[in-house]
C-alpha cells in the first residue's frame, strides 16, 4: 500500500462544507415541516375523505412511492425548467423532496389513524363534538403520537436521501463535496470526510426528533413510555 | 418520440435490472450472515453486528458508493468496473437493512419454539435449520418482497458516482439531447413503476394471507 491519505487537503475547504451542512439541514427542517403538514392531510382524505379524493390521494402514494426520487426529480426540476419558468434551485428541491416525502409519511399517518379504536370515535360522538373536532383531538394527535418512531426514521433517510439533489445542482454537502473533489483530486478523502459528517447529521437529527417527541407528546412523557 | 431513444431506455432499463438481481442475491446471502451474527450469543459479534448497521444506516447511498468506487483503488485493485463498484455498494447498504429486517423475523418467532428445540437436544445449526428458519421465512416474506421495491429504486443513484448506465443514467443522457423532461422522465418512471409496483401488490397480498393464518 503506497497510497498517501492526505485529509488536510479537504479540510482546508472547511467553510464550504458548513455551507453545505447548513443547506442540508435546512431543507430538511423545509421538508420536514411541509411533509408532515401534506402527509397528515393526505392521511385523514384516505381514511374518511369522499370516494374520489381517496383514490386520488391513493394514486400520489402508489406512484411515489413506486418510482425512484432521482427520477422524480430529473421530471419536476427539469420538467419545470423546460416550460421556461426560472425557478430558485432551492426552492424547486425542497418542492421534490416535499411531493416525495409527503407520501410516505401519508402511508404511516394513515397505519396510526387505522389503529385508533372505534371506541374511540364512538365516544368522541357521544360527547357531542363534531367530525373536526374528533379528527383533531382523537384521531390525529394520538395517531401521530403513535407512529412518532417510524416518522422520525423516515426523516432520518430524507436527510440521507436528500444527497440525491446534488445531481440536479443544489449545493447542499453532498454537492459542496463534488465541488472539493475536483479542486482537490482526493475522491477517497472527500467521501470519508462526506461520511463521517453524515452519520453525525444523522444523529443530531434522530436527536432533534426525540426532543420534539418529548415537546409534543406530554402524555407519553407523562406515562413513562418509549416514544 | 424517437425508436432510438426507447430502445436506448429499455437498454437501460435490463442495467436496472441486472444490478438489482445482483444486489439483492449479494445482499440477501450477506444480510443472512448479518441477521444470524446479530443474535449471536458472542457479545462481540452481535455488538459488531450492531456498529456496522448503525453506520450503513447513517451513510446516504451515495457517499457508500464514493467510498466503494475510490476505495478498492487504494489497495492496490484498480480495475473495478462500474457494475461491481455499484453492486459492491448496494450490497454493503442492502445488507444492513435486510439483516435487521430478518433478525426482527427470527426473533418473532415465539419463545417456546427456541427452548423445545434447545429441549429436545438439538444443536444450534440444527435448531435453526430445522426448527427457527422454516418459521421464519413465512414471516420474512412480505417485509423482502418490499425490500426489492427499494433496491430496484436505490439502483437508480447508480448513475451518480459510478458512472453505471441505468435507466435513470440513459434517461437523462436522451433529455440533454431532446429536452422533453416530461416525455423521457414520465416514461423512465412508468418503466420503474412496472417494475416496482407489482411487487408492492405482491407484498401487501402476502401479508394479508399471513394475517388470516395467524388470526
Amino acid at each position: 500500500m503506497t497510497y498517501e491519505f492526505d485529509f488536510a487537503a479537504v479540510l482546508e475547504y472547511w467553510p464550504l462544507l458548513v455551507q453545505g451542512t447548513w443547506t442540508t439541514l435546512r431543507l430538511t427542517f423545509f421538508c420536514t415541516i411541509f411533509g408532515i403538514l401534506i402527509g397528515a392531510f393526505c392521511a385523514v382524505v384516505r381514511t374518511g375523505g369522499p370516494g374520489w379524493a381517496r383514490h386520488l390521494v391513493g394514486l400520489y402514494v402508489e406512484f411515489i412511492r413506486n418510482t425512484p426520487l432521482l427520477i422524480q426529480s430529473y421530471f419536476l426540476i427539469f420538467g419545470i425548467a423546460s416550460m421556461g419558468v426560472r425557478l430558485p434551485i432551492l426552492v424547486g428541491a425542497t418542492i421534490a423532496l416535499t411531493i416525495n416525502i409527503g407520501a410516505y409519511t401519508t402511508e404511516i399517518v394513515r397505519a396510526g389513524i387505522e389503529s385508533i379504536h372505534r371506541g374511540q370515535l364512538e365516544a368522541a360522538e357521544c360527547l357531542g363534538l363534531s367530525r373536526v373536532q374528533t379528527y383533531l383531538h382523537v384521531v390525529i394527535r394520538p395517531a401521530l403520537e403513535r407512529v412518532y418512531p417510524a416518522l422520525a426514521s423516515q426523516y432520518v433517510l430524507l436527510m440521507l436521501a436528500s444527497s440525491i439533489l446534488s445531481s440536479v445542482g443544489v449545493e447542499e454537502l453532498f454537492g459542496m463535496a463534488n465541488r472539493i473533489q475536483s479542486d482537490t483530486f482526493r475522491n477517497f478523502e472527500v467521501f470519508v470526510v462526506l461520511g463521517v459528517l453524515y452519520l453525525i447529521l444523522a444523529v443530531i437529527v434522530r436527536a432533534g426528533f426525540a426532543l420534539l417527541g418529548l415537546a409534543l407528546f406530554p402524555r407519553r412523557r407523562k406515562l413513562g413510555t418509549p416514544l | 418520440m424517437n425508436m432510438t431513444f426507447i430502445i436506448s431506455l429499455l437498454e437501460g432499463l435490463w442495467g436496472t435490472v441486472v444490478l438489482s438481481v445482483l444486489t439483492f442475491i449479494f445482499g440477501g446471502l450477506a444480510g443472512f450472515l448479518i441477521a444470524l451474527a446479530r443474535i449471536s450469543p458472542v457479545a462481540a459479534l452481535s455488538k459488531g453486528t450492531a456498529v456496522y448497521i448503525e453506520i450503513m444506516q447513517g451513510l446516504p447511498l451515495l457517499v457508500l458508493m464514493g467510498l466503494c468506487f475510490y476505495g478498492p483503488g487504494i489497495f492496490g485493485y484498480d480495475s473495478l468496473t462500474p457494475l461491481q463498484a455499484a453492486t459492491f455498494a448496494l450490497t454493503l447498504y442492502s445488507s444492513a437493512y435486510l439483516g435487521e429486517i430478518w433478525r426482527g423475523c427470527l426473533q418473532s418467532v415465539a419463545r417456546p419454539q427456541w427452548e423445545a428445540a434447545e429441549c429436545l437436544g438439538l444443536s444450534r445449526w440444527q435448531r435453526m435449520k430445522t426448527v427457527i428458519l422454516p418459521q421464519a421465512l413465512r414471516i420474512a416474506t412480505p417485509p423482502t418482497v418490499g425490500f426489492m421495491v427499494q433496491i430496484v429504486k436505490n439502483t437508480s443513484v447508480a448513475s451518480l458516482v459510478v458512472g453505471y448506465a441505468e435507466l435513470s443514467y440513459n434517461a437523462k443522457i436522451i433529455n440533454n439531447s431532446t429536452f422533453q423532461p416530461f416525455l423521457y422522465f414520465g416514461i423512465a418512471a412508468l418503466m420503474y413503476f412496472a417494475i416496482c409496483y407489482p411487487l408492492s401488490v405482491q407484498s401487501r397480498a402476502l401479508e394479508r394471507k399471513l394475517n388470516v393464518a395467524n388470526r
